[in-house]
């Protein structure tokens, strides 16, 4: 079963990845220190599919597109916050990490307890308790982005209809 | 329609009469920017779409500043990755170590940021350029991908938040404090996805130095840019630079109309305020420093793109005065371009601070985010000029950053536990009207 880990307000990107590790992009050595500081056990541990359950403002801080790429690397497949900061926020619709922003799903988790998240959807829900969660809408235009796949593949749409 | 400066710069670069907060436009974009951590990623990600050519080689800046000069293999070959772009691409504005510097303070003294642009940076505090009337803010790389290869970006309208600060700056008081107050009063994410306009008549004792320390934090603030409106310290200052640099891009002056529509106002009392410092850590738990623990520390760090200016290497000089840092601390000064350096060095400012025990730096962000040049230890107390005070930030998980004014930081080398300035130097104000 894949397991959810919770975590509190302000998960800053020095501590998803710190800048120590940040001579490399390859999301499997960045995987290897992800949350490192905040959570030594987490990189240690995390398996395929687990999902990362926060509090508000998660992924503040530095433009490092290392911070979702790592988590990603990690096999983490949704993170579920109260909110996102927004630089976060966009690379990982820009990296394919899926995100839903829903105070109540927050509130509701607690340990132990399976996530799943349908980012086109929208919906988080909480396989444990049955229950589930309208996350924040995303406009058109970044639904757009997460169909292409990501953002390089809805430029490459773009630079290719030109 | 009335409408804020952030919203009139949106439209005019969105190519329409007006824009809405919350719609989302494609904007036209004057300078896009990255740096050695950055640039590699987006150097892959703009290979992967296809595109060939950047859109504009005049309107791309690339800086050597995170880990300059390389601190080991690994960055060398992050650097190898953007001089050789740079060159593919010819890429009008790169800066190779030695050549420029921190790219926050690079930037406006290279007269490549204006009035009215819109400015995209793969650096969060790339909302700094904002003291100058521009838009600005930091994308991750994918999203600078997108810019060198389309010339253009989607940008969410932003809600601004107006603070208005009034009253004159007292005895040690600089923009840092004025920032880390509003922090301290909105929270880490009290401006989340808005535009922070700092306004208000305090504005006009605070040299162009001084603003983009204001405008610097506002990603600590969560908001999406930070912004001045244009007034006669702007343009000279941006007049100057154009001079001394021969760039002669035209600019348009935006201002925001009366009427404007505000998020929210925040007034901010200046002529009461003291030099303020945040705990670990985070930017918000800042507090006057009068009230804070005297703790001993082992590091100061005067550097980063919030206060590495020639005015901080003054005020900080000032406070020390003809003292030595005190025994057990370690001092280091990064000034933040090769101009400042060069400046500080001409002022004797750097002999001053070598000959108090103080390292010198050449140019780097290196000490800020724990890169090289200053990385702390397990277990030690820093007082730092930078921006974030975050677990980890400067090296070791349980090492602790307060963050503070060029002048605090100064006074607590010199005292070799976290003091106000006065207790060095006295009461004696510190901004250039």
């Amino acid at each position: 079963m894949p397991k959810t880990w919770i975590y509190g307000d302000n998960v800053d990107t020095d501590v998803i990845i710190p800048a120590r590790y940040l001579m490399t992009s390859d999301p499997a050595e960045l995987a290897a220190h992800a949350l490192e500081d905040l959570d030594p056990s987490f990189a240690k541990t995390v398996q395929p599919g687990d999902v990362v359950v926060a509090g508000a403002n998660f992924g503040c801080g530095s433009s490092r597109e290392h911070a979702p790429i790592a988590l990603k690397g990690a096999g983490v497949s949704a993170v579920v916050a109260t909110s996102f900061a927004r630089i976060f926020f966009r690379n990982a619709i820009n990296t394919g990490l899926a995100i839903a922003t829903s105070p109540e799903a927050v509130a509701a988790t607690d340990p132990g307890d399976e996530i799943e998240v349908d980012v086109a959807a929208g919906v988080v829900r909480n396989v444990t308790k049955g229950s589930e969660f309208q996350a924040e809408p995303l406009p058109d235009f970044i639904l757009g982005i997460v169909r292409a796949g990501g953002l390089v593949d809805w430029v490459r749409q773009r630079v290719g209809a030109s | 329609m009335a409408a804020t400066i952030t919203e009139k710069i949106l439209a005019a670069h969105a190519g329409v009469r007006s824009v809405r907060p919350g719609e989302i436009v494609s904007c036209k974009v004057d300078l896009a920017m990255a740096n050695d951590v950055t640039a590699p990623p987006a150097i892959r990600a703009f290979e992967k779409m296809g595109a060939g050519r950047v859109w504009d080689t005049s309107k791309v800046a690339l800086v050597a500043s995170h880990f300059a000069p390389a601190k080991d293999i690994a960055s060398a070959k992050l650097m190898t990755s953007m001089r050789r772009f740079a060159q593919a691409q010819d890429i009008e504005h790169f800066f190779d170590v030695g050549r420029g510097g921190i790219e926050h303070i690079l930037l406006p003294e290279e007269a490549l940021v204006l009035p009215g642009d819109v400015i995209i940076g793969a650096d969060s505090h790339s909302c700094t350029y904002g003291a100058l009337g521009c838009f600005s803010t930091g994308v991750g790389s994918t999203d600078l991908a997108a810019v060198l290869a389309l010339g253009e970006i989607w940008l969410r309208v932003p809600e601004t938040m107006k603070i208005v600060y009034s009253g004159k700056p007292g005895p040690w008081v600089m923009g840092k404090d004025m920032i880390l107050s509003v922090i301290a009063a909105i929270g880490d994410d009290g401006a989340r996805y808005m535009a922070m306009e700092h306004t208000g008549d305090t504005l006009q004792h605070l040299s162009m130095d001084g603003r983009l320390t204001l405008t610097n934090m506002a990603i600590e603030a969560g908001a999406k840019s930070g912004i001045i409106p244009p007034d006669n310290v702007t343009l000279r200052y941006v007049s100057e630079r154009r001079a001394e640099t021969g760039r002669d891009r035209d600019f348009t002056v935006f201002e925001s109309d009366v009427d404007a529509d505000y998020a929210e106002v925040l007034e901010v009392d200046v002529d009461t305020m003291e030099p303020m410092i945040a705990r670990p850590s985070l930017p918000s738990k800042s507090i006057p420093v009068s009230q804070v623990e005297r703790r001993r520390v082992d590091q100061v760090f005067l550097g980063s793109c919030t206060n590495a200016r020639i005015e901080d290497l003054r005020i900080a000089a000032r406070v020390l005065g003809d003292e030595r840092i005190a025994d057990g601390v370690r001092l280091m000064v990064i000034p933040a371009t090769q101009r400042v350096w060069m400046q500080a060095n001409a002022e004797g400012l750097l002999d001053k601070f070598a000959a108090a025990g103080a390292t010198v730096s050449t140019p780097t962000c290196g000490a800020c985010l724990g890169a090289h040049m200053g990385v702390l230890g397990p277990g030690e107390v820093c007082v730092s000029t930078s921006n974030r005070n975050y677990v980890g930030r400067m090296g070791d998980p349980t090492a602790q950053v307060y963050l503070a004014n060029p002048a605090v930081a100064m006074a607590t080398a010199v005292a070799g536990e976290i003091v106000h300035p006065s207790e060095i130097r006295g009461e004696v104000g510190v901004l250039i009207a």
